[in-house]
């Protein structure tokens, strides 16, 4: 048998939607990038917006494509928010960002420990994986794991405070809210999200 | 095939045709025929070099960066193609340019017999996944064959890639 805990997400107090709904309240003109799967549903809950960009594919490629754009927007704040899943897959991106590394990125992780798409397999995290070590690891110094309340009302009050790049995996309850899908048209969400920016 | 005691002009013609094109960030999985022109870019202080750990990190950087109003190159090896291919999706489905610059082994007197299926399958790997491909063979045609694919990238917006021929970039051994 696999070493995974099945069990111990169901249990977590976080809930998925409430900490992306906190993470954006008040977003004024934050740039977004969603990974694909429960990520983009939960951003799309807390209010579709042009300057959120929702993957429904390139799995393992948030982070990169949040580096891309924080190099080329400077000036402007990008969060990535994805899955453990999304973020196993592109672990390497993290050492990426590091070599960089660019002050106007965060990511934030929510890690509900599992593959929640299909059917509700566990990710490495359910085992002794740690995503904020691997992203310490990596050379992101600023690295932590938030599993409480009075962890996420600091990680959204220091949202941007510090220079990033921060890296943050939020421990959230394994559950399947509603879905709230996002527009599903590539050329429509890079039109949107360029004009938004006025290019 | 160049000597080893007079470096090829070419990879200074590339690096023309990307400041010319306005490119300014530079991915890269090296390989040894693109070291001259990631010394280039490095040395470029309008552009910057984004070393990767595999290259699908390449194909979202540069979907980024375009969406952010940033034009990129990506540079890597015919043996990393394959690691691109899901990514590509991103590329195809949201219409974004993308341009690559894929120095070609396994193709041409390759001593390596380990990089022959990937270098043989990277052009038809490329254009299955939506990439139109163009090849540069001798040291004339690489200027141009940059310029052409790099206006189809970034006027169409296409996904465009360049392939630098092994007879371009010399065969490599270990017993040099």
């Amino acid at each position: 048998m696999n070493a995974f805990t099945m069990k111990r997400a169901e249990k977590y107090g976080l809930r998925r939607r409430e900490v992306v709904a906190a993470l954006l309240k008040g977003r004024d003109d934050l740039l977004v990038i969603a990974g694909l799967g429960a990520a983009a549903w939960d951003c799309t809950a807390a209010g579709d917006r042009d300057l959120t960009f929702p993957l429904w594919g390139g799995m393992g490629g948030a982070v990169a494509m949040g580096l891309g754009l924080a190099l080329a927007q400077p000036k402007r704040r990008v969060l990535v928010v994805t899955g453990d899943g999304e973020m196993l897959m592109g672990l390497g991106s993290l050492a990426t960002v590091a070599a960089q590394p660019p002050r106007n990125l965060h990511i934030v992780v929510l890690d509900n420990e599992r593959y929640g798409e299909t059917g509700g397999q566990p990710t490495h995290t359910a085992g002794a994986t740690d995503l904020a070590k691997i992203a310490q690891g990596a050379g992101i110094a600023r690295a932590s794991t938030v599993r409480s309340a009075a962890q996420l009302k600091s990680l959204v009050s220091g949202l941007f405070r510090k220079p990033g790049p921060v890296f943050t995996a939020v421990k959230v309850r394994a559950e399947n809210p509603p879905l709230v899908l996002p527009p599903k048209d590539g050329s429509e969400l890079r039109t949107r999200f360029r004009k938004a920016l006025g290019l | 095939m160049q000597a080893r005691s007079s470096a090829p002009a070419w990879p200074a013609a590339i690096h023309r045709e990307l400041k010319s094109w306005a490119v300014c960030q530079v991915a890269h999985v090296p390989d040894a025929g693109h070291t001259q022109l990631i010394n280039l870019c490095a040395a470029d202080k309008a552009m910057r070099v984004v070393p990767l750990t595999t290259e699908e990190e390449g194909v979202a950087l540069l979907a980024g960066a375009w969406l952010g109003g940033e034009r990129g190159v990506l540079l890597m090896q015919s043996s990393g193609v394959g690691n691109c291919i899901n990514m590509l999706s991103l590329t195809r489905t949201c219409r974004l340019p993308l341009l690559a610059i894929v120095t070609m082994r396994g193709e041409f007197g390759e001593f390596n017999p380990w990089q022959v299926p990937m270098g043989r399958a990277t052009p038809q790997a490329l254009e299955l996944a939506g990439v139109l491909c163009f090849r540069a063979t001798a040291p004339e045609e690489v200027a141009p064959t940059v310029a052409a694919a790099a206006r189809m990238a970034f006027e169409g917006p296409q996904a465009t890639a360049v392939l630098l021929a092994q007879q371009l970039i010399g065969v490599k051994s270990f017993k040099q």
